[in-house]
Parts: structure tokens; C-alpha cells; sequence
């Protein structure tokens, strides 16, 4: 049995994960093998360790959003964190308390990490800059949504071995996608082409300046990647109406059984959830065999675990 | 007895009457007795040896919020910041709460300045009422008090029907219309540059096309009522291009723009720091360049500040949520130095027309120049006095300024309103 | 830096650990050996190759990780940052004498860990512990089963194992 000699290993410094635009290939190649680590708690009877013990996590959430929120929960309870859900609705103009004041009166209470989730895009940032707790980006406006990303490429990383020299399509409303852009950024640095597919109202303004190809045809894609992650219709942050009708653009966009026939036998069919059956694709496509929904959000668990691990390590470690 | 004031051996420079030469300023009480070589004794002597000697600067462009938000700013703490930084005169914008919409809230202006006693305080008018671009603003009342502008600032007016009949029945009184060119059908809920930085910081951006489709719009009105229009801070090279071919046309249109948007592009915003949001938000470096020619060209009639003060608790949100703007008028000076006298592109006489004499005849003061006879409104600059710009020495009530610690050339020395010394390094 | 152990003493020891092991375990019992990160994991596959020859039956053998486990996660480390691994135990450890193996005893703190990492995976019959090298220092009430060479290193130095799978050398030096 040959067992890898210990290389020079990363010395994970960051106590914020804010987004994947900052890391290089071999930080997020560490989360990945971290996040390996972390897999069997989820699988076996005790479901718990206790790296986080005596720790408190915050959920703080200004958006609508259960399954992400929950699977933080989860991760930081099977580290043995204690977790605070502290979810707000407000509008992009702040009422009431602003945002740094709710931040630092629960740091007051004593916490240690704060997972935010927040429609104005660089709020985690903002927080990160005015208080001492650790701050994970849960989804920004539309900026990122770094452990989507992160659980996305682990999950491919894990079925293709490697993520180097894969076609990988991203279809949807890119423009107003956070999770289109982790995605991007991840993908990129680990080797993989990434292709952006959408109706011309739905890109962002200077997609070409960005490291990605750009198609308005699904059909012209599907045969040609090996993974293609639909991004759902957020119909409630759409302004305007970029399309005609939802029957038209699953016409144009949708994952129609007809078109996987014409996909790569082996291709991997993603979506963050939740899925809007019918309309981002059909039910037999997102139940079938190459789907690997489920396991994005088994593998989201994983990640998150790691993610929180390691920022806490880093703060333990001081500046 | 008569007081005299000598300002003696400066480098003199009036482009109103064609003077740049060392000489000699003498004031007698508050007006300009004399330019030219003065020999004989006076009271009160300032020697002026390498300095410049120039009329008072006028900002026709800044934001003292009184009524309505005086913890960012009053018309004292303003014009106390103005005259220290070399400005005579100042032109307040109305989008106070109230918004200034009749002769009594123009009066309320002048008589906070009067109280002030630090520099001359003129105000714009709104264009329509509580400036929301539906009904016109009691324009002759205004004018008849004095009001040098109309603006509903801080927006555009939206509907073009509205803005025509705006333009025809301010022909009526000889003011200037001047409009925040921002169609907000473009706009939307923009807070930055639309660009690739909007794209990869996931923030809703503000589309060149918003200024430049306002722009064009009003520029078919002026061809149709030949009333004066003044665009301000203006952004973008298609705006540049706009008032190319009006100016070319012979319209009467004047513009006007501010450091900001020669010195900063959209990438300064990469980190959300807020200091750097305002409206019209910062640009890409090709617009830079298209401005920085127009103004080489003689396209641009002034040189303002846009002084758009914010508390930090106000400032200190996210970047979504905090209010547009930037608080510089106490470095404006040394920021134009920077932006176009040191990369060549003007010369000291050609500033001083963008900052005194042409910002004058836009609205209509008899300011702007050193002729005998004329108010003794004269600003003195060490063209070579080299700093640090440190918002905490501001006189303003606010710090929103993103020049902290920057190192720049160019100080006022004394500034003279009215024949008195108002302000001395 | 002087060598303690050479690869033919280290041969011996296992040898001789094995066959003590052997002789204290009821032969109808189930039994297995887990390996702690990372040397821990070569000694275990060594034992179970020769626990298993001996028995004439398969002694299966996991490798543990116990990182998420140790005391000392929440205090600034040093220069050495603990990167989680896996553990890889393909086998139920319920009802079984599981023979846990390290290269080094030392202060205890790492046997104790293994131990909660063990235990939230199942319920083993009983632990017992093997290591190569015992040194004195403990800082736990935690003593090995199944000790191999006794070290009185004082509390200043290394006792470094290099095994031939890991390292390419096999020999157990002292710095």
C-alpha cells in the first residue's frame, strides 16, 4: 500500500469565506479534500464531532431561503456548534436597525461566526471589514454564493475524478445568478471551460469580458458538455419581463428528455434548487439517471462542515 | 476712513480681461480700485511673491442640505469649507427637504449665508414642484428673488412634455435651466457603472445610456426653444460626443463636470466601499479620456464639485443601501491640479476661466473677474504647496471624501470676499 | 540524532506484538485493527497481515483520522496546521476488539482522541492499544496494551518512526 508523502501543505489563513473570486485553485482544491473528510458523519449512527464545540454560529438571514439555511444549521450542528437563527425580511433600503447594528449586537451576546445571506452584494464584505467573527457568504444580491459553487464542483470533482479539460454549461438567468458567478470562478481555476447559456435579456451586460463563452442556444450546447447545471427562474427578482412567457422559454431553455437524447451518455445534470419541475426541466430528466440533484445537496452538507471547520480554525490561529 | 488691502508681486491672472502677468491687486473697502504695478503705501500689504492672484473661485455646484438633513451639512459649515478652499461664491443646489420652490425658501438661503458672512451663497430653484417632474415650480418668483438656476437635481425630469413646457416658460426670466441628465427608465435601480465591474461585484449598474438619452432628448428641445441649458456633471464620452455637436450646432448649452470624474474609474468601487458611490457613478478610463479632451477642446464651461456631504453612520451600509455622493470641496482645487495641470492638459489662466469666469456668466453674476470697479472677490494660491489631503481637518460636517491621504499640489492661501479676509492658511 | 531502532528491531517488535496480541485474544471473537493517522495506518496493515496468517482467518484492518477530534483545535497552533483527512473504516467495529495502533505514546492526548473518534462510530467489544514506541510523559491516565520498545526520551526531544511505506526508510531515530 503506497501512502502519498505528506507535500508542503496550504496554510488555510482565511477566517471569512466571502467569495471564489479570491481564492486560487489550490485553496479550493483544499476546501474540496477537506470537505472529503467530512463526508462519513453524515453516513454514520453518531452524526456529530465536535470540532466546534462551545462554538455559535449565526444564521443570519435577510432572504427567503430554507434549504440553504438548514443545511448550515445542519453542518454547524454535527460540528457541535450551537446555531441562532436570526432571519429578517427587509427591503434593499435598510429600515430600522441597519445592518452593521444587528451584526454587532449579536457579536455583543459573544459569537463566532456569522453566516449571512443578504440581497445587497458585497454586505458580507462589509461585515467582515467591522466585526471580530468569522463571516461566511451565504448569498449575496448577485454577486456570489461560494459554498454553492464549492459543492458544485466537489460533487462533479467527485463522480469525474477531475475537473480539468470538462465542458461545463451553465443555463439560465445568468444575469441575476450569484450561483452562476461561484460557479464560474470555481470552475475556471480548476481547469474546466465554462459555457453560459440564456436568452440575450438575461446576461449580464459584459459577459464577454468574463473567463466563460456565451450561447443563446441550448441546442447547440447539450451534445457538445459534460455537465450542464441549470439555474432556477427566480420569478420574484426578475424586473421587467426579460421573456415573453415561461412557455417560451422552456421552449428555448428547458431540459427536455428529447434534448438529453441528444446529450453525452455520461453527462452530469445539476440545479441548486429548488427545482421549478417543467419549467428549468422536465421531471423525468431531474429524477433520472443522470442527475445527481440529491447528491449536490448530501455533498452541500460536507462542504459547509469543512467551510466552518476552517474558518474557525483560522480565527483560533489569530491574526 | 477707506480700507485698503495691496496684494502686491502675485502673478496675476484675470482671463476676463486677458491679464496673466506679476503685478499688483489694490482693494478699497469691497471693490478692486486698481491692477497694474502699485507703488504707493497702502494700509493693509499682502505679499503675494509666487503666488497666484486670481478672482474668487465659484463652485455653481454643491449640496449644503439645510433645510432638512443640517447634520451633514449647513450653510455655515459649507461656506465655512467653501472659503477655505478658495471659493467667493457658491451655487447651492434645491434638493433640500423642502426642496427650494418659491421666493420665500430662496430669501431662507440667502439669509443663512448673510448670517454666515464666509462666502457668497446663490441657489437654484426646482424645476417642478417638490422636484417630481409633474408640475411647474414658481419659476418667476424664484428668479425675481434671485434664484440663478433651475434643476430638479438629484433626478432628471422624466416626462419630455413636461420638460419642454419647462424650457418655454423659462424664457420668460433670463435663468438658466440645468438638468441631472438620469433617464430612469435606463437607470433603473442602478448604483454603479453598468460595466464589468457591476458584473462581477453583483451590483445593478447604471447604463451610460441613462445620462446620454436624457441628454440627447433635451438637446432637440433647446434646438426647438433656443433657451439656455446648462448639463450637469456630465460622465460619459457619448455625452462628450452630445455636447460636441450641439456646441458645433451653436446651442446654448453649457456643461459642466467634476474631479471625480476625471480622476476615479468603477474599479475603485471593487472593494463596495461606499466613499466611492455617487451619481453620476464613476466611469471606465475611456470616459476619462473623452473628458479630459473635452476639456482640452474648450467643451467644458466649469469646473465644479458636486459636494455631496453624508454622515458615516449614513455612508456605513451596504453598498446597495448608502446614499450616493462625495464630499470634496475642501480639495477641489489640488484634485484639478492633478487631473489637468499636471498632466498638461491646462494651464493655470485656462482653469481659472473654468473655475471663476465662465461658471459666472452661466449664472449670471458679476463675478468671475479682477476689472476695476468690480466686487473684490480674490482668491490667492500657492500653485507649489504640496500636502496631504486628511478629511479629519475638514471643516465640513462630513468625511465622505475618497481622497483621504492622498498627496497633492496646490493650496489656497487667503481668500477675499468682498474686500475682507475671510480665510488665511 | 541517533537511531533507536533499526529496521530488523522493528521487524522483531511487530512480530513480538502480534504474537502477544495473539495470545491474549479468544479465538471465536471477532477482532480488528485500526491504524491512527498517518504511520499509525502502515503499522495496522503490517498487524493484520500477520494477526491474519496466524489466525488462518481475516483480520480486517481501517485507517482513523482524528482530527476533528483533537484538543487542541481552538488554540494557535504552531507552524503545523491539522489538515482533515478521511477515515476509512469499510468494516461495522460494533461487538468487535478493536486493536488500536499508533507509531507513538507519548502524552496520551492523541490516544484519547482516537478513542471519542471510535466511539461515535460504534460500539466495540473493547480497545486495546498497541503502539511501537512507548515514551515516558504522559499527560493522560492512558497506557498502552501492547507497548514495543520503552523510551525514557527526555521531554525536549523527538523520537521520529520513519516506516518504509511512508517514509522510504524504516528505522526509529532520536533527536
Amino acid at each position: 500500500m503506497a501512502i502519498k508523502r505528506k507535500s508542503k501543505q496550504l496554510k488555510w489563513r482565511r477566517k471569512h469565506l466571502l467569495g471564489l473570486r479570491e481564492l486560487n485553485a489550490e485553496e479550493i482544491t483544499y476546501i474540496l479534500d477537506t470537505a472529503k473528510g467530512f463526508e462519513l458523519i453524515s453516513t454514520r449512527s453518531v452524526k456529530k464531532a465536535p470540532p466546534l464545540r462551545g462554538k455559535v454560529v449565526v444564521n443570519l438571514f435577510f432572504e427567503d431561503s430554507t434549504r440553504t439555511r438548514n443545511s448550515f444549521a445542519l453542518a454547524a450542528n454535527r460540528l457541535s456548534a450551537d446555531v441562532i437563527e436570526f432571519t429578517k425580511k427587509t427591503s434593499a433600503v435598510s429600515k430600522g436597525e441597519t445592518l452593521l447594528d444587528t451584526a454587532r449586537n449579536l457579536e455583543a451576546m459573544g459569537i463566532d461566526i456569522i453566516v449571512i445571506r443578504h440581497s445587497a452584494g458585497g454586505a458580507p464584505k462589509l461585515l467582515s471589514r467591522n466585526i471580530n467573527a468569522c463571516v461566511i457568504n451565504a448569498g449575496d444580491g448577485f454577486c456570489e454564493h461560494p459554498t454553492q459553487g464549492l459543492l458544485d464542483v466537489y460533487t462533479i470533482r467527485k463522480i469525474k475524478g477531475t475537473l480539468d479539460g470538462l465542458k461545463i454549461a451553465i443555463v439560465g438567468d445568468i444575469a441575476h445568478s450569484r450561483v452562476a458567478r461561484s460557479d464560474m470562478w470555481a470552475m475556471t481555476k480548476l481547469g474546466a471551460e465554462v459555457i453560459f447559456v440564456g436568452p440575450p435579456t438575461l446576461m449580464p451586460t459584459q459577459v464577454r469580458r468574463l473567463p466563460v463563452s456565451v450561447s443563446y442556444s441550448l441546442d447547440e450546447v447539450i451534445e457538445k458538455v459534460d455537465v450542464i447545471n441549470m439555474l432556477r427562474i427566480q420569478f420574484e427578482r426578475l424586473g421587467g419581463n426579460p421573456f415573453p412567457s415561461v412557455r417560451e422559454y422552456s421552449h428555448y431553455f428547458g431540459l427536455t428528455v428529447e434534448r438529453m437524447k441528444r446529450a453525452k451518455p455520461d453527462i452530469l445534470v445539476m440545479h441548486p434548487g429548488p427545482i421549478n419541475r417543467g419549467l428549468e426541466m422536465e421531471s423525468e430528466v431531474a429524477d433520472g439517471r443522470n442527475s445527481v440533484i440529491l447528491e449536490q445537496v448530501t455533498n452541500g452538507l460536507a462542504v459547509r462542515m469543512a467551510v466552518l471547520f476552517l474558518v474557525n480554525q483560522a480565527a483560533a490561529q489569530g491574526d | 476712513m477707506n480700507s485698503e488691502l495691496l496684494i502686491k508681486n502675485g502673478r496675476v491672472i484675470d482671463p476676463a480681461n486677458g491679464v496673466d502677468t506679476e503685478c499688483d491687486v489694490l482693494i478699497i473697502d469691497d471693490k478692486i480700485a486698481d491692477v497694474g504695478k502699485i507703488e504707493k503705501p497702502a494700509q493693509k500689504v499682502i505679499d503675494a511673491t509666487g503666488k497666484l492672484v486670481t478672482p474668487g473661485l465659484i463652485d455653481i455646484h454643491v449640496h449644503f442640505r439645510e433645510p432638512g438633513d443640517e447634520e451633514e451639512e449647513t450653510i455655515a459649515s459649507g461656506s465655512s469649507a467653501a472659503v477655505a478652499a478658495g471659493f467667493t461664491s457658491v451655487v447651492c443646489m434645491p434638493n433640500t427637504k423642502p426642496p427650494i420652490e418659491n421666493e420665500t425658501d430662496v430669501e431662507y438661503i440667502h439669509r443663512k449665508a448673510r448670517q454666515a458672512r464666509k462666502t457668497h451663497v446663490y441657489t437654484m430653484g426646482a424645476i417642478t414642484k417638490k422636484r417630481e417632474g409633474v408640475e411647474l415650480a414658481e419659476m418667476g418668483f424664484m428668479a425675481e428673488a434671485g434664484a440663478v438656476g433651475f434643476t430638479d437635481d438629484g433626478r432628471g425630469v422624466q416626462d419630455q412634455s413636461v420638460m419642454l413646457r419647462a424650457l418655454k416658460y423659462a424664457d420668460m426670466f433670463d435663468v438658466i435651466v440645468a438638468q441631472h441628465c438620469q433617464d430612469n427608465g435606463f437607470a433603473g435601480n442602478g448604483v454603479m457603472n453598468a460595466g464589468y465591474y457591476s458584473t462581477i461585484l453583483g451590483l445593478p449598474g447604471i447604463d451610460p445610456l441613462a445620462e446620454e438619452a436624457m441628454l440627447w432628448r433635451d438637446i432637440q428641445l433647446v434646438k426647438k426653444t433656443n433657451v439656455r441649458y446648462h448639463a450637469l456633471h456630465i460622465s460619459t464620452s457619448g455625452s462628450v460626443e452630445l455636447i460636441r455637436a450641439a456646441k458645433k450646432d451653436s446651442l446654448p448649452i453649457t456643461c459642466e463636470v467634476t474631479p471625480h470624474h476625471l480622476l476615479l474609474t468603477d474599479e475603485c468601487c471593487a472593494e463596495y466601499d461606499t466613499n466611492y458611490k455617487v451619481n453620476p457613478p464613476l466611469r471606465s478610463a475611456k470616459d476619462i479620456e473623452a473628458l479630459k479632451e473635452a476639456v482640452a477642446e474648450g467643451l467644458i464651461d466649469a469646473l465644479v464639485t458636486d459636494h455631496a456631504p453624508h454622515l458615516q453612520s449614513e455612508k456605513e451600509l451596504e453598498f446597495l443601501a448608502a446614499p450616493f455622493g462625495i464630499a470634496s470641496l475642501e480639495c477641489v482645487l489640488s484634485l484639478y491640479v492633478k487631473a489637468l495641470i499636471e498632466p498638461g492638459i491646462l494651464a493655470w489662466p485656462a482653469l481659472i476661466r473654468l473655475m471663476a469666469e465662465k461658471p459666472a456668466k452661466i449664472i449670471g453674476v458679476d463675478k468671475g473677474t479682477l476689472g476695476v470697479g468690480k466686487q473684490a472677490d480674490v482668491t490667492i494660491i500657492d500653485p507649489k504647496a504640496e500636502y496631504e489631503i486628511d478629511v479629519n481637518k475638514f471643516r465640513s460636517k462630513s468625511k465622505n471624501c475618497p481622497y483621504h491621504g492622498w498627496k497633492v499640489t496646490g493650496m489656497v492661501e487667503k481668500t477675499i470676499v468682498g474686500g475682507e479676509i475671510r480665510y488665511e492658511a | 540524532m541517533k537511531v533507536i531502532l533499526d529496521s530488523e528491531q522493528i521487524e522483531q517488535i511487530l512480530n513480538d506484538l502480534a504474537g502477544r496480541i495473539i495470545s491474549e485474544s479468544p479465538r471465536e471473537l471477532d477482532i480488528a485493527v485500526i491504524g491512527i493517522r498517518s504511520r499509525g495506518e502502515v503499522l495496522a496493515q503490517r498487524l493484520s497481515g500477520r494477526l491474519s496468517q496466524q489466525f488462518g482467518k481475516n483480520v480486517p484492518y481501517g485507517t482513523l483520522d482524528i482530527t476533528l477530534y483533537r484538543d487542541d483545535l481552538n488554540s494557535p497552533q504552531g507552524t503545523v496546521q491539522p489538515q482533515v483527512r478521511t477515515t476509512e473504516i469499510s468494516f461495522d467495529i460494533d461487538d468487535k476488539i478493536i486493536i488500536l495502533v499508533d507509531d507513538v505514546l507519548y502524552t496520551g492526548r492523541s490516544a484519547r482522541a482516537a478513542m471519542d473518534a471510535l466511539i461515535d462510530l460504534g460500539r466495540p467489544r473493547a480497545i486495546k492499544l498497541a503502539v511501537l514506541v512507548d515514551r515516558v510523559g504522559r499527560e493522560f491516565p492512558i497506557q498502552a496494551d501492547y507497548a514495543g520498545y520503552k523510551s525514557d526520551a527526555a521531554p525536549g526531544q523527538l523520537v521520529q518512526v520513519f516506516l518504509s511505506e511512508s517514509d522510504g526508510k524504516e528505522e526509529v531515530v532520536l533527536e
